[in-house]
């Protein structure tokens, strides 16, 4: 399949990531936005790793392997995140009574 | 005694300075009195017995080092006193003035509350350890300290009340008039260091010879400029009299007796760069000749009895300048020592009659104080006949002295300085006949109040006016009676090499220019009183008179000139500091806030415009990269 079917995908689910965050006011679903870009960008890093491989695997047999280390690092670093926001959306829950992000403007004061 | 001993003349004052001034709220007024006097008297009685070694035969200037004060590379400045013939003799003169001044200040301050009278006699015994130390000191850094000490103290007590504003004002005209000539002096001192490498007085005379005459003159008329600021004399004169705000004794004592001699002292104690300087010298001749005869003419028509005396010591100030000038260094000293003992009893008679009449200074509303004041006014008598110069009084001697080097120098000198001593005689017997003679003009309350004043006040007179009377057997010259001069003798060891003008003159002509000052200053004397006597000067002055009476307008010329210039300049510089410079520094503070305040507005709080931007931004740089070629 060529690399550019992999491009158009993430372009996609990254542009509707984008368009979630900027639009919806629930926070979990500009959280799950949020790892729909992250899952986008690893979309990416894997398919430019294996199109690396195959130009590469005569001379170079561990070709396109660092972007295949990057996606575990950001699905690592992703999970994390995951459990502190999810620890701050409940935090913000039992405060407010709300998860609209609208509502968290209050710093501004 | 032990010369070493020295010490003790300054640290006394000192002494009687530090408790007076620490304890001043808990210690009595006799207490403060007895300890004020008494450290100026146990002063006096060690200078004796130095005294007493120094007129030994054989005795050698000697230098007391007690430590090292400044030590800098090569320069090397030691706290050190010098005992010689003239410092002795300014020690005994101002011991000795000091403490009958003392004295009468006990009770002529009797008045204030007693921590103002403590504080009185603090700043007086200040006064007198400073003075001490600027004849004692070894070297001019020595002299400098005791200079801006004497300075300090004048101006602490010229604001003695200085509750008074105008009191306050003259105060810090005396200090800032002294500050000018300090820098002199202070200048003086640092091309000597330059010069010399030191500032000691042994080191500096004896390689004096050795350095450019034009580095000499710099540094003697820099000194100079000095001793014009302490000694009051043009163009830097008019503190002198305005400083007679402070209260009477210290008139009698700094502004007459002693501090204000500091400069001829000072001169004395260098003459040997003036020697070497002939420039220098008739620059210090004619600026002494003017300034006495300024003061001279001022004194004519004053009214204020203190403001005669003031522009008296002017002009006696500046015929010791005019000694100086003319190399009668000995003149000079001697006119010093008898003018503190008339002047101070001219200044303290003064203060009797102030105290006698409840403050009054105006001598037209005084008159006949003769039948109530005795005492003070058969010594006021005494005081004035020695200052105008009538035989055999003290002033005629030392006045004759000067005009006679004068005379030898340039017969000008010589006409000018015996008119000034005509005016000089007429305005004394001016004071005496209005003050004394004639009938009472003051209110029927004061009238009803005039008494002699008590004995502490009229004790010091009495001592003063036999001083006044017979000083000047100290100083017969040459020409009466060879050898007489016991002055000259004992001085002569420091002041050696000198007098060389005096002798040129013969002794018939010497004699002959005696006699006609002494018949002048007779004859102007009795003319003058019996002329006030009973017609006293009470008219506004008018025409001449008046530009007499206002000082010549020197105090106004110096405000256009000086004092409303800088003045114009402080007015700028404030228009300059409100509007320009704090209008940048407002500005710039003003610019940070409001621009704060509308980038503020970016901080909405809301997260989704964050991210927009954000998202915008991304974009942006995205176009950015794709579009722009590098």
């Amino acid at each position: 399949m060529p690399i550019n079917y992999y491009i158009f995908l993430s372009v996609a689910l990254f542009c509707i990531g984008v368009a979630g965050v900027l639009t919806r006011r629930n926070a979990i679903i500009i959280f799950m936005c949020v790892e729909l870009m992250l899952n986008a960008v690893n979309l990416l890093l894997v398919a430019f790793s294996k199109m690396h491989y195959h130009a590469l695997a005569a001379t170079n047999p561990h070709a396109g392997i660092d972007g295949q280390i990057f996606v575990f690092f950001i699905m690592v670093v992703a999970a994390a995140e995951v459990s502190v926001g999810l620890a701050i959306i409940v935090m913000m829950y039992r405060n407010t009574h709300s998860i609209d992000v609208n509502f968290l403007n209050r710093l501004k004061h | 005694m032990n010369i070493q001993l020295v010490w003790l003349v300054p640290v006394l004052p000192l002494i009687g300075f530090l408790i007076n001034g620490l304890f001043r709220n808990s210690l009595s007024k006799s207490l403060t009195g007895i300890i004020g006097s008494g450290t100026i008297l146990l002063s006096f009685v060690v200078s004796l017995l130095i005294f007493g070694q120094v007129r030994q035969p054989g005795f050698e200037s000697t230098v007391v080092t007690f430590f090292d004060f400044i030590s800098v590379g090569k320069l090397h400045i030691p706290f050190a006193f010098q005992i010689d013939q003239l410092s002795v003799l300014f020690l005994l003169i101002i011991t000795g003035v000091g403490f009958l001044i003392h004295l009468y200040s006990t009770s002529y301050m009797h008045e204030e509350e007693a921590p103002h009278f403590a504080r009185y006699f603090s700043y007086l015994n200040l006064f007198v350890f400073s003075m001490l130390l600027l004849v004692l000191g070894a070297n001019f850094i020595i002299l400098f300290i005791g200079w801006e000490g004497v300075g300090l103290c004048s101006y602490l007590l010229i604001g003695y009340w200085f509750k008074n504003l105008e009191y306050g004002n003259a105060a810090k005209k005396a200090f800032i008039m002294n500050r000018i000539g300090d820098l002199g002096f202070l200048i003086a001192v640092f091309l000597m260091i330059n010069q010399f490498g030191s500032v000691d007085f042994s080191e500096v005379f004896s390689h004096a010879s050795s350095a450019k005459v034009g580095t000499l003159t710099a540094i003697t008329l820099l000194l100079f400029v000095g001793a014009t600021g302490k000694s009051a004399q043009i163009p830097l004169y008019t503190w002198l009299p305005d400083a007679m705000a402070g209260p009477t004794p210290v008139s009698a004592l700094i502004h007459a007796a002693t501090m204000v001699t500091a400069g001829i002292y000072m001169i004395a104690r260098s003459h040997v760069l003036y020697d070497l300087t002939p420039i220098t010298q008739g620059v210090v001749a004619v600026i002494g000749l003017l300034t006495a005869l300024l003061a001279a003419t001022i004194a004519l028509k004053q009214d204020d009895i203190k403001k005669v005396l003031a522009y008296s010591t002017v002009s006696q100030l500046g015929y010791m300048f005019l000694g100086l000038g003319v190399g009668a260094y000995t003149g000079a000293v001697f006119h010093v020592m008898t003018h503190a003992f008339f002047k101070a009893l001219l200044f303290l008679g003064a203060g009797s009659v102030i105290h006698a009449m409840g403050g009054e200074q105006d001598m037209r509303k005084m008159g006949g104080l003769r039948k109530w004041m005795p005492v003070t006014g058969f010594t006021m008598l005494m005081g004035c006949i020695a200052i105008a110069g009538i035989p055999p009084f003290s002033g005629f001697f030392s006045k004759d002295e000067i005009l006679a080097a004068a005379y030898a120098k340039n017969p000008v000198y010589y006409a000018v300085g015996l008119f000034t001593s005509v005016l000089t005689a007429f305005y004394m017997f001016r004071l005496f006949a209005m003050t004394f003679s004639g009938k009472f003009r003051g209110t029927h309350d004061q009238e009803h109040h005039l008494h002699e004043s008590p004995s502490a006040i009229t004790i010091p007179l009495v001592v003063l006016a036999v001083l006044a009377v017979f000083a000047g057997f100290l100083g017969i010259p040459e020409s009466l009676a060879p050898n007489a001069h016991i002055l000259g003798k004992f001085l002569s060891p420091v002041l050696a090499g000198e007098t060389a003008g005096a002798h040129e003159v013969s002794h018939g002509t010497e004699i002959g220019l005696m006699v006609l000052a002494a018949v002048l200053a007779l004859a102007t004397s009795f003319f003058s009183w019996s002329r006030f006597k009973s017609k006293p000067d009470l008219a506004e002055p008018t025409g001449f008179g008046k530009v007499l009476a206002n000082k010549w307008y020197v105090d106004e010329f110096y405000t256009a000139l000086i004092v409303r210039p800088l003045d114009l300049l402080a007015q700028f510089l404030v228009f300059f500091e409100k509007n320009i410079i704090d209008g940048i520094v407002n500005g710039v503070g003003r610019l940070v806030k409001y621009g704060s305040r509308q980038l503020r507005l970016l901080q909405s709080g809301q997260v989704g415009g964050y991210v927009l931007l954000m998202v915008v931004g991304i974009i942006v740089l995205f176009l950015v990269e794709l579009f722009v070629k590098k």
